[in-house]
């Protein structure tokens, strides 16, 4: 089985770490969210006028409870794509030892 | 962010997403009743954008993002299906986490659930018939997918706050630089990791259940031999 997909994966998260950690120690990044910095602009382009016309509902009481919920988000991701590339791996590698379907499905043609 | 574009935009970008919704529950309906079968991949395609817009990683410019997931889902089902699956996880996000915001809600759906998809779905259809290396159509795809909704996102704001208060296209223009200046060198590694996990995790699927991408048309049954010929 050729791996030269992974190892091109590989060598871009490589890439991606060493930046990190160069980037990380030659410069006091503070790696806080993109997400969050619109808000800077926005008050420096209104002069401080515009005031957000609603809250969040609900905001994690902290940094701790945040990562949580976007652990728990990742992890059920995670879960849900290894089950089902695992469950069809292995139906695939059984059809192939048994040389039959395991399923009846309208047969058309077999790769 | 919640509450951070006045409720005129807020609205715009409502109409303009619903639209796009309302089409792909539409589309979801129909295709699950007639390919039962397409539910795992569906899940797996809902799962990849929950996994990649959780993820904040460390970028160039010394802040963090996050990826937005959804290049696999726009070249598996379309743009209009991914739209669907995109708004669950900004509810989700908006909900416990605080992150997004119910009244941008809206315009994160355009960003993220339209036109970044629509892009990556163009550009795969576009790569396909100009008969690429696969997996880097792939790649393309979902980076491009990526970039360009962080490119929306600016294009929104600066609707919204153009310098000076008042929307002419120079006080659009002065905006947009400050905004995508935030986004755009930042997200440009994070798009690349996407497009490239985004080709390795379409490599795993064609391996094991290339049937039903050939059913859907995503791929031709030649280039799967193909594929699989180079992988096996």
């Amino acid at each position: 089985m050729s791996r030269k997909l992974e190892f091109i994966v590989l060598a871009i998260l490589l890439i991606f770490t060493a930046q990190f950690f160069y980037i990380s120690s030659t410069t006091h990044a503070e790696y806080s969210g993109a997400d969050d910095k619109p808000a800077g602009v926005i008050e420096q382009i209104t002069g401080g006028t515009y005031k957000p016309i609603a809250e969040p509902i609900w905001e994690p009481p902290s940094g701790e409870i945040e990562s949580l919920l976007f652990g728990l988000q990742a992890a059920f991701g995670a879960g849900i794509i290894g089950y089902f590339l695992g469950y069809y791996r292995a139906k695939k590698n059984y059809e192939n030892e048994l040389g039959c379907k395991t399923k009846s499905k309208p047969e058309k043609q077999s790769l | 962010m919640e509450g951070f574009l006045p409720a005129i935009w807020c609205a715009v970008w409502f109409v303009l997403s619903i639209p796009a919704i309302a089409f792909g529950i539409y589309k979801l309906n129909k295709l699950v009743k007639e390919k039962r079968e397409i539910l795992p991949l569906l899940a797996v395609a809902g799962a990849f954008i929950f996994v990649l817009s959780s993820l904040k990683m460390p970028s160039v410019t010394g802040s963090c993002s996050h990826p937005t997931g959804t290049g696999i889902a726009a070249i598996m089902f379309g743009p209009a299906i991914t739209a669907v699956l995109s708004i669950i996880v900004l509810i989700y996000q908006a909900l416990f986490l605080a992150h997004g915001g119910l009244t941008t809600l809206g315009a994160n759906v355009f960003s993220m659930g339209i036109v970044g998809p629509v892009v990556s779905y163009l550009i795969y259809k576009a790569g396909m018939k100009a008969k690429l290396n696969f997996y880097f159509v792939v790649f393309l795809a979902a980076t491009l997918g990526d970039w360009t909704t962080y490119i929306v996102t600016s294009t929104e704001l600066a609707l919204a706050f153009p310098a000076g208060g008042v929307l002419t296209f120079g006080a659009f223009l002065s905006s947009f630089g400050k905004f995508v200046a935030i986004f755009a060198i930042t997200q440009v590694p994070l798009a690349i990791i996407e497009g490239a996990v985004s080709a390795l995790l379409f490599k795993y699927v064609v391996e094991v259940k290339s049937d039903i991408l050939i059913e859907m048309k995503v791929i031709g049954e030649p280039l799967v031999r193909k594929l699989r010929g180079l992988s096996a």
